[in-house]
């Protein structure tokens, strides 16, 4: 029961954060400030209490055994429960929820003051729509809340988002993040029901539970087929270089929180998707798409980084860098090896708290200068306060430095994936390269370089800087010491690399994950 | 012979014409509005509660029509699309300067053409049902008639629809000439599985007709100026209830007729179909009156809903009862929150778009349920229209027509485009005009407890299809 209450608190918080605008404009923001702790506080409780932590399988068992799991029946005609499960990979994902939540609402606190209730509303509900999305198990459950979350985050960038150059509205940019992301949901949903009637057809039964459908048995071309419907879906929303187009537009409108919630959460919901959904319903399948996958995420590499030395807008940068980082974690997932999978875990979280810090970055440096443009920066340095330190922290873990989550991350994905794709990971380390010439080229346009005035400009207040100061921590935790973080979600990932490389045992022994 | 038990099984048909009559009677002896919409609703309501009896009757056919699970569904759907419209039209008409009663008058009538056609199994009944429900819609149609759009609806679905029964008309004579019957199943037995020319032309002209009246695309020119024109209340029924009993007529043609589920038509249906969806979608992109989107929009809808024809087996039929329900709900709603917003006594209705710019911070409850109406027409989930979608795409997948399919996905996408337009319409900043605009008391109002009501509706069918979804599963099994 108490994973339906993850679910339902920020749904339930959301309704009231937007009717507590009645009682004045702080009301809303604290009720959600509240609601995220709560979240945090059950995660917290769900991880001393369950036994995530154990590696719970045996030689025999196929698939991941739950830590926890609550089901009821739904639609009984098609076989459709309300079955939620949880483990490692979905603990960490939604603390993660959690805590970025928690940002997203500090972060709007002198940002958004119009309709104040309202857009917590639709904050919150996005967030409980990708707790959802973490913990669901019955596939139209889980494409129920798939599809249900771009609502909110549709009106938080067509309402809340900032105005860009004509023909760049907020509102075409919403509009256009919608119409890619439920066009692409749709073909997953075409796939889930192919897997479904190839289920019905071979046992007579309708079901959409997970672990059922995954014993389907398919022909190679339908397996390809319902596989490639997933991954259409997962890689619009990673985003995987040709179907990034909504991407830029969505971040450079988006208010801050929106662009929190998108590049920390909705696009690691993509490579929960993959991990949970893809490879393990279609080992054999996917096995054959991987090097295809791989090739895509070194050209989302290269790509992302390329465009993102090239952009005057700060957030459009930031937005390119997501795109590099996130083909990182798309060859980590195909590469079928522990150690890299692990690494992909590592890697969501530490690109969740450093895109998280830029964002925000960028965000507080909107309210004081009132521009994105980069080129109307510059020597900032000594007139922020210690803004300026911290934008350099996170400028240096987004490039991957030692001791920073980000190196972990990328280290253990390349250096995992390399028995396997030698000349992959050789390509894509190239990338780092270029990680480091845009990183140092936001910090050299923004704070560095002749000065626009000389007039010292807002310093940080207390929220502020220990909003920033706690994203800060996290990242050189991991960065140092990641093992809590792999212990959580190793039995999670080794399952998923056992089903994985089922028919290739000669590979098995490049990992065994928990540890460096 | 008629028993007691052919009446009793007639008896919501015969409790709406009496009503219509009473109705008549009434105002001929003293004109009072509030007291005819109520004694319209009190008649539509008793023929919903003999439905109860009805339907222990299990299912019975006198020849003409045929009173089964199926029909039994459709007179539900009409019947409450009726006590909608009878109560949108009482507050619609309320600012009206001319005779307000009649309408219900004619509204009746109509409604009692539905549940003709819906429970019909005999061409004789099928035309006269859809005479009746025609008929009166004319001069529905053009009721606000001063205002020179609504005669205009009026007379072009006159003009339209009588071409239309022409070319049904000169069908079903080919097909008489062909089996000498005029009944479905003997039609069904006479016309054999072989199909020559004549059959197929006869089979040809009445899908012409009657797909006049759910307005497939190339039969649709006429939609979007009538729904425009037409006075709220009108084209919400115009939309519901004329498309709801003549779509379960095509699928009982189709279910029964081996001739309309012959190879040749099954094609041109495939076509039809992806057409429909298409064409619908991509014309509503370019609408900035309200009506005319929505009136788009459905032509879409029922394309989707042609699937459910072409693949005539499996789950086609709960598949298109689930679907009409679900769009029946969702069109009642927003073409509810439409007629609301509008007064025939301030002139043309409030269609255009920048009217609704920051409904949702004057009106939040109205915005609310039109945002609901919307996202459901659109097929996101916690909405009824996302059941709907997804039966539909179910069905697609299950009878491996990958064409429609695509189209299905294709046309959901270019729906969002326009859906959320209008949707974000209603929480930008609110403009300074204000002129067009609900009651104050809206929500008071029987029609407002309608429209929420409704919303609330599409919210619950849309988390808990169950209830619904075994019903249809019944009448599938029965009327399959």
């Amino acid at each position: 029961m108490i994973l339906v209450w993850l679910i339902l608190l920020p749904f339930i918080g959301g309704l009231l954060s937007w009717q507590g605008e009645r009682w004045g404009e702080k009301a809303p923001r604290w009720i959600a400030l509240l609601t995220m702790v709560l979240v945090m506080l059950v995660c917290l409780l769900i991880w001393l209490t369950g036994d995530v932590q154990l590696p719970s399988l045996g030689p025999d068992v196929q698939g991941p055994a739950w830590s926890r799991e609550w089901r009821i029946d739904w639609i009984p005609r098609f076989g459709i429960e309300i079955h939620l499960a949880l483990d490692g990979l979905s603990l960490v994902l939604i603390a993660l929820t959690g805590f970025l939540g928690l940002l997203a609402v500090l972060c709007s606190w002198k940002e958004i003051v119009k309709r104040v209730g309202f857009f917590h509303l639709n904050l919150l509900w996005i967030l409980g729509g990708v707790v959802g999305v973490f913990l669901a198990i019955d596939l139209f459950l889980f494409f129920f809340f798939w599809e249900m979350m771009l609502v909110p985050m549709y009106f938080l960038i067509a309402l809340w988002g900032h105005s860009g150059s004509p023909g760049k509205t907020r509102i075409r940019a919403a509009i256009k993040f919608f119409i890619y992301t439920q066009a692409s949901g749709l073909l997953m949903l075409v796939a889930i029901l192919g897997l479904v009637f190839a289920h019905h057809a071979a046992t007579g039964t309708y079901t959409f539970s997970y672990e059922a459908l995954r014993d389907t048995p398919l022909s190679d071309t339908a397996a390809m087929w319902l596989m490639l419907g997933f991954f259409v879906a997962f890689a619009v929303k990673l985003p995987v270089v040709p179907l990034h187009g909504w991407l830029p537009d969505a971040h450079a409108q988006a208010p801050t929180a929106g662009s929190v919630d998108l590049a920390g959460i909705l696009l690691k919901t993509a490579a929960y998707g993959l991990l949970r959904f893809a490879l393990p319903m279609f080992p054999e399948a996917s096995q054959a798409f991987a090097p295809v996958a791989m090739v895509l995420g070194v050209v989302g590499i290269f790509y992302g980084a390329v465009l993102a030395c090239g952009q005057n807008d700060i957030k459009r940068l930031i937005a390119y860098t997501s795109i590099s980082h996130m083909g990182f974690v798309l060859i980590g997932i195909y590469s079928g090896s522990a150690l890299a999978l692990q690494g992909v875990v590592v890697l969501m979280v530490a690109h969740a708290f450093s895109a998280a810090g830029l964002f925000i970055l960028s965000g507080q440096l909107y309210e004081r200068l009132h521009t994105r443009d980069m080129r109307e920066m510059g020597g900032l340095w000594g007139r922020l306060g210690s803004l300026p330190g911290f934008t350099l922290f996170f400028v240096a873990a987004s490039l991957g430095m030692p001791g920073t989550a980000n190196f972990v991350g990328e280290f253990m994905v390349l250096f995992g994936t390399f028995p396997t794709a030698p000349v992959i990971v050789v390509v894509a380390s190239g990338g780092l390269v270029l990680a480091a010439i845009y990183s140092l080229m936001l910090m050299q346009k923004v704070h560095f370089g002749s000065a626009q005035g000389q007039e010292p400009l807002c310093n940080y207040d207390g929220r502020e800087f220990s909003m920033m100061l706690g994203i800060l921590i996290l990242v050189l935790l991991f960065g140092l010491y990641p093992q809590p973080l792999l212990d959580t979600t190793g039995a999670a990932m080794d399952s998923v690399q056992q089903v994985f490389m089922a028919d290739n045992p000669a590979d098995q022994g490049t990992g065994t994950g928990g540890g460096l | 012979m008629l028993t007691l038990t052919h009446l009793l099984a007639l008896s919501s048909v015969i409790l709406v014409c009496v009503t219509a009559i009473a109705v008549m009677l009434g105002i001929a002896w003293r004109r009072h509005h509030a007291a005819t919409a109520i004694g319209s609703a009190i008649g539509l309501n008793l023929a919903l509660v003999s439905l109860i009896a009805v339907a222990s009757l299990g299912t019975v056919a006198v020849p003409l029509l045929i009173i089964d699970s199926m029909s039994l569904f459709s007179t539900v759907l009409i019947l409450l699309s009726a006590l909608a419209c009878v109560t949108l039209a009482h507050s619609y008409l309320s600012g009206f300067d001319g005779w307000r009663e009649e309408f219900y008058v004619l509204l009746l009538c109509a409604t009692a053409g539905g549940i003709v056609v819906a429970s019909s199994q005999h061409l004789a009944t099928l035309f006269f049902g859809l005479e009746l429900m025609s008929m009166p819609l004319y001069g529905m149609l053009a009721y606000t008639y001063r205002q020179n759009r609504s005669l205009e609806a009026g007379i072009k679905y006159f003009v339209l629809s009588a071409a239309a029964t022409t070319f049904m008309l000169f069908g079903m004579a080919l097909l008489y000439a062909q089996t000498g019957r005029l009944d479905l199943p003997g039609l069904a037995a006479g016309l054999g599985n072989e199909a020559n020319a004549w059959t197929l032309a006869g089979a040809a002209l009445t899908l012409v007709g009657l797909g006049f009246k759910i307005s497939i695309v190339p039969f649709h020119l006429w939609t979007a100026d009538v729904y425009e024109g037409g006075p709220g209340p009108a084209t919400t029924f115009l939309a519901t209830i004329s498309k709801v009993a003549v779509f379960i007529v095509l699928l009982r043609l189709v279910l029964n007729a081996p001739a309309f589920g012959g190879e040749w038509l099954s094609a041109a249906l495939t076509v039809l179909a992806l057409v429909t969806m298409i064409v619908g979608n991509l014309l509503a992109l370019a609408q900035s009156n309200i009506k005319r989107l929505l009136g788009y929009s459905s032509i879409a809808h029922f394309g989707y809903l042609l699937m459910a024809l072409v693949v005539g087996e499996g789950l086609a039929v709960e598949t298109a009862g689930i679907y009409l329900l679900t769009y029946v709900l969702t069109a009642l709603g927003a073409f509810g929150v439409v007629t609301l917003l509008s007064s025939p006594y301030s002139g043309e209705d409030t269609a255009s778009l920048h009217y609704y710019r920051g409904l949702f911070w004057r009106r939040p409850v109205l915005a609310a349920v039109f945002t609901v109406t919307l996202l459901s027409l659109a097929g996101i989930p916690f909405t009824a229209g996302f059941i709907g979608k997804f039966y539909i795409i179910a069905l697609g997948v299950e009878a491996s027509q990958w064409w429609l399919v695509g189209g299905v996905i294709l046309g959901s996408a270019l729906g969002l485009v326009y859906y959320l337009r209008v949707l974000v319409t209603l929480y930008l900043v609110e403009p300074g005009l204000r002129q067009h605009d609900a009651k104050d008391d809206w929500g008071l109002q029987a029609s407002g407890l309608v429209v929420v009501g409704l919303a609330f509706l599409t919210v619950v069918i849309g988390l808990y299809p169950s209830p619904v979804i075994d019903w249809l599963a019944f009448v599938a099994a029965t009327s399959g």
